[in-house]
């Protein structure tokens, strides 16, 4: 009966660290690029970023569908994706990364942390490393993700015509902003 | 003991399965969860740009402008290439169509315009109330009701003679259907109905049917060829006029579409273009002409400068 009891209290355990959650998503995240020029700002959202974070091992991923970005003007959206990223043809960007200091986050405590994220960023099918500060905000269950930086179209294999080029920046800003809750998988 | 030691065993061997699992989906890649989480997966979206413009050439396509969209649209056609070098092959001959067209919801446009031809003005309503969406065959076309108005200003050739308002007017009716094929390929079906409440003699029919069948094919991310044709169902009309054939080459910049095209009309708007169309390809009367459309957003609510995301 002893060694039963001793059993029993090490499933429990056992079963109690399986339980402890360590993924995070959210399918609704958000993100916006903004160009600015001296003619013109253009600024798109899209609001239904899939992103997931292990905590176990710092990895992070989004998946960005490319038609999901709203502009102002329903011209400059038609653009975009005809034109810019080819939605037909490239229908997600995409980021697979780590948080490099993911040691320095307690995500037991609440607060906001700073971290550096790198990685590479896929867009209009070309991929290439991409690094970024950010910040984690931990409120109990929920974080919040938050990070800003820049690309420039031509890295990506976006070209800009002659005619519209001093509408669109040279330097693309990415905005990111999103709350993760607790991932849990389907049994 | 037998048996508690047998229950024990299984309340071990689950506990193990439990664990197991999540330990199982940790291994999965990550990527591929948010692929599958993302929303391209859960909605579909509506096919865009079926054509660049509200014109395939000189006919209306299925596109509609935006919400609070205005597009102004100059068409010309100068002469036919065969009247000689003293016309300079039609150059120095031209007409001209002005026009506004306006988004009152993304679905419902209105429109006026006025030709040199005949001294016309006219007036439209087109409503989308079908849109394709991409993949599958849910939803395979966009469709669009159209319906317009056409006066007459020219004065009579007699001035004693007094023509009524009401015989100065022509409507027209039409079914645009289209669906983009591919990311290059469009086609387009135009039923078309029109009613003249005058005709010149005894033998022309008040009401001629025609349909329209056209195209447009991408050549690069920003220039296109369209072609447009309009069969005039047999009748009085189609043994007396010929059919419209045009053929585009479209060039995109910005908020501009630039169309340079060959047609064996002259018309710019469905009257003139369909019903009482003279030219002939073979006979060498083909009229140059472009359309250039201009897009201006007067939606100064929709900035998103200062809006809380």
């Amino acid at each position: 009966m002893k060694v039963f009891l001793l059993l029993f209290g090490l499933l429990v355990l056992g079963s109690g660290e399986g339980a402890a959650q360590s993924r995070y998503f959210t399918r609704t995240g958000h993100i916006w690029i903004f160009s600015e020029t001296p003619i013109e700002n253009i600024e798109a959202h899209n609001k239904a970023v899939s992103s997931f974070i292990s905590f176990d091992t710092g990895e992070m991923v989004f998946s960005v569908p490319m038609k999901s970005f709203e502009f102002r003007k329903s011209l400059m959206q038609e653009h975009f994706n005809e034109n810019y990223v080819e939605s037909d043809k490239f229908p997600k960007g995409s980021f697979k990364g780590n948080i490099v200091n993911i040691q320095s986050v307690d995500f037991k405590k609440d607060g906001v942390y700073p971290v550096k994220v790198s990685g590479t960023l896929t867009i209009h099918g070309v991929s290439r490393p991409v690094t970024a500060d950010g910040t984690l905000d931990v409120k109990g269950n929920r974080i919040g993700a938050k990070s800003t930086f820049t690309i420039t179209p031509q890295e990506y294999n976006i070209e800009i015509p002659l005619l519209v080029r001093a509408h669109v920046a040279k330097i693309i800003q990415i905005n990111v902003d999103l709350q993760y809750d607790p991932f849990i998988a389907k049994q | 003991m037998q048996q508690i030691n047998f229950l024990f065993l299984v309340f071990v061997f689950c506990g193990v399965l439990l664990r197991a699992q999540p330990a199982l989906a940790q291994d999965d890649d990550l990527m591929k969860l948010a692929e599958a989480a993302d929303s391209t997966n859960r909605s579909q979206s509506f096919t865009t740009a079926t054509f660049k413009g509200t014109r395939v050439i000189t006919g209306h396509s299925v596109q509609t402008n935006a919400q609070k969209e205005l597009v102004f649209l100059i068409s010309h056609r100068f002469g036919t290439l065969n009247s000689g070098a003293y016309n300079f092959f039609g150059l120095d001959n031209s007409v001209i169509r002005l026009a506004l067209e306006y988004g009152l919801t993304d679905n419902l446009n209105i429109g006026v315009g006025r030709s040199s031809y005949e001294k016309t003005f006219d007036g439209f309503v087109k409503y989308r109330f079908l849109r394709q969406q991409d993949g599958g065959w849910s939803r395979p076309v966009t469709a669009v009701l159209f319906g317009s108005t056409a006066l007459n200003s020219l004065r009579p050739a007699n001035p004693e003679q007094d023509i009524m308002f009401k015989s100065r007017l022509t409507y027209t009716a039409q079914l645009l259907i289209a669906r983009k094929f591919n990311q290059n390929l469009s086609l387009q079906l135009s039923p078309t109905w029109i009613h003249r409440n005058l005709v010149p003699t005894r033998a022309d029919e008040s009401d001629v049917y025609a349909l329209g069948i056209s195209g447009r094919h991408k050549l690069t991310k920003r220039t296109s060829f369209n072609a447009e044709y309009f069969y005039l169902l047999p009748g009085y009309t189609a043994d007396t006029y010929t059919n419209a054939l045009s053929f585009s080459f479209d060039i995109e910049t910005g908020g501009h579409v630039f169309q340079l095209l060959f047609s064996n009309s002259i018309g710019m708007i469905e009257k003139n273009l369909i019903t009482n169309n003279t030219g002939e390809w073979g006979q060498g009367d083909i009229y140059f002409g472009f359309n250039i459309s201009r897009v201006f957003d007067l939606d100064k609510s929709r900035k998103m400068e200062g809006k809380k995301y």
